[in-house]
């Protein structure tokens, strides 16, 4: 019974159509948002723009007197990046991660959202369950796929050694060789935005008017055809939440690597967000490092922008 | 809703698809569980080898390492430091961020202005920004004020960082208010003002309670800045502290295993408290214009 009321406030949530008009107000709601917006100004506006301008100089933290800008060296610390192999390596590892995380998380949560409204018996412990992944920091899911992809001790090869798939000399080196590193710190990240990517995509495929799909199984149309031309062009809204949150969080990723393999081995899992940490705080060459951090900067606010254009798109269709 | 029409097959189906996301989701779980129960595990079984699947002893061990009553180990983790500075940070930015972003989320959700779109984009987009890119400028600004190494400093970052999206959940939660009550309020002579804090924002308290727990779990988990931004025990929250652990020469599984568990509580509490109400508030926004 609980899953039942469940399922229908979210149904109430997505699908109460009343309009939502917003009244005019002269000065009251600056004043209500001012004190946010100041607060971000100062916090994340202001070091930013601070980082910029550092960004232009040949700054070392050991060397204080290294912050000054001139004109002649401004652009230095980009030109120094641009003919830099480990930088390019690390924005190719960042770009082949993302590509593959957002996708496989997103097809991965979509078919986990249509197996999981199918349920019928305990969906409320079911969902319970999809949540037990939320529960961790994402440092501590670095930790614990270190862990279990440790090659000496760790949960997967002894599973493999136990199951006879592999000898117990032969254990699988998961966090060094190439493209093991990549593909466990991938299967860790998608390991951690599958839950809220999942109960968003559930609570909106629960939301759809079960007209439509009593109209389609009179027309006698196929599970699949059901899913492919009904549930998933109407889920369009949900889907592109989904995906602003999950890359809205996508700079978490870097708790992960920075645990499990830290860049390494010889910089083969290195990422822009590793790579960054390594040049200022390792090498304490701010300069440099503020350079970097500019240029994620600028391909975060893209990437977020994007989905959040498609998000208003896709509400305006509906 | 899905619809199922009574029949053998559909019969069938139904027990198959409940088979088989009965077993994806135990999957998905059971690593978290490996965590837990290996916490309470002694050492031996956890290193041994052939590895010991079926835990054959519990223990508190760990705790007892972990909290300084076992006299032979003689360095032990500062986890009171980490449970104080996180607390610390994460209570006081979740109070301070949860109240601005309620403001700025109610004046979203009713009010019509200038640069109200460009608003809004403009403080999710603050989001967007890594820690690690944030971190490099903090550093050197806060190291000129005297907050690096500083727990307040940290609570100051993490109610900037909160702030948006506390600001779209309140948003969401405070659009499913019905406008009737506001506009009976305007017509008895409420002010903007007293008809957000006397009838709108009482309404609003589950919604309050789900941005509050997601601002205080984002505050806990924090790692990139707090690396950065904290250089001893007098500012180092949990997630520094666990990764600490692996600096050491021989990494000890068992006792990451066991302050993993304590980090978790507050997202087991948040899990429990807070499941219905998170949904409604995310996806409300997709919904509406």
């Amino acid at each position: 019974m609980a899953a039942n009321s469940n399922s229908a406030d979210e149904k109430g949530a997505a699908t109460r159509f009343v309009e939502v008009s917003r009244i005019e107000a002269g000065f009251f709601p600056f004043a209500m948002i001012s004190p946010a917006v100041l607060l971000i100004i100062l916090v994340i506006g202001f070091p930013l723009l601070y980082s910029l301008y550092v960004s232009f100089t040949p700054y070392e933290l050991l060397k204080p007197n290294s912050l000054n800008f001139t004109t002649a060296r401004a652009l230095r610390n980009y030109q120094k990046l641009l003919n830099d192999e480990i930088f390019w390596r690390s924005l190719w590892n960042t770009i082949l991660f993302l590509a593959v995380t957002v996708n496989l998380s997103y097809a991965l949560s979509l078919a986990l959202s249509q197996l999981l409204a199918r349920v019928t018996v305990g969906q409320s412990l079911l969902r319970t369950l999809l949540m037990v992944p939320m529960m961790f920091a994402p440092i501590l899911v670095g930790f614990q796929f270190r862990w279990f992809f440790n090659a000496n001790v760790g949960l997967v090869n002894n599973l493999l050694i136990s199951l006879g798939l592999i000898q117990e000399q032969g254990q699988i080196a998961w966090l060094v060789d190439v493209p093991l590193g990549m593909i466990t710190i991938i299967i860790a990240s998608i390991w951690m935005n599958i839950p809220v990517i999942t109960i968003i995509l559930l609570a909106g495929t629960l939301s759809l008017p079960s007209e439509t799909f009593e109209a389609a199984e009179v027309d006698g149309a196929s599970g699949w055809q059901k899913f492919r031309f009904i549930t998933f062009p109407l889920l369009a809204p949900f889907s592109y939440i989904a995906l602003t949150i999950m890359s809205l969080d996508i700079a978490r990723a870097f708790d992960i690597v920075r645990i499990m393999t830290d860049g390494g081995p010889a910089r083969r899992t290195e990422m822009l967000w590793t790579y960054i940490t390594r040049l200022a705080i390792e090498d304490t060459k701010f300069g440099l490092g503020s350079a970097m951090a500019w240029i994620t900067v600028i391909l975060s606010v893209l990437f977020t922008l994007y989905f959040f254009r498609q998000l208003v798109r896709a509400r305006i269709v509906r | 809703m899905i619809t199922r029409s009574v029949g053998p097959n559909r019969r069938r189906n139904d027990i198959i698809w409940n088979a088989v996301a009965w077993l994806v989701l135990i999957m998905l779980a059971l690593p978290a569980f490996w965590i837990i129960i290996t916490a309470f595990r002694p050492n031996i079984e956890i290193n041994t080898f052939p590895p010991v699947w079926i835990p054959r002893r519990l223990t508190l061990e760990a705790y007892a390492n972990m909290f300084g009553l076992n006299p032979d180990v003689q360095q032990r983790v500062a986890v009171e430091a980490y449970l104080r500075n996180s607390l610390l940070a994460a209570g006081i930015s979740t109070v301070v961020a949860v109240s601005l972003g309620t403001l700025a989320g109610y004046a979203f959700a009713r009010f019509r202005f200038r640069f109200h779109t460009t608003l809004f984009l403009g403080i999710m987009l603050s989001r967007a920004v890594p820690g690690v890119a944030l971190s490099l400028p903090l550093f050197l600004l806060f190291n000129r004020v005297g907050l690096v190494n500083n727990v307040l400093g940290l609570a100051i970052v993490y109610v900037a960082v909160n702030i948006p999206f506390t600001a779209w959940l309140m948003d969401g939660f405070f659009r499913q208010i019905p406008q009737e009550l506001t506009e009976s309020a305007y017509i008895d002579g409420c002010g903007h003002w007293s008809a957000f804090w006397r009838i709108e924002l009482p309404l609003s308290l589950p919604g309050l309670a789900t941005a509050a727990i997601f601002a205080f779990l984002a505050a806990w988990n924090e790692f990139q800045i707090v690396s950065v931004l904290a250089r001893n025990n007098a500012a180092k929250t949990f997630p520094p502290g666990l990764f600490a652990f692996t600096e050491q020469f021989t990494v000890d599984w068992r006792g990451m295993a066991a302050m993993s568990v304590i980090m978790m509580i507050p997202a087991v509490i948040f899990v429990i408290l807070v499941q219905r109400n998170l949904v409604s508030g995310l996806t409300f926004g997709a919904v509406k214009g």
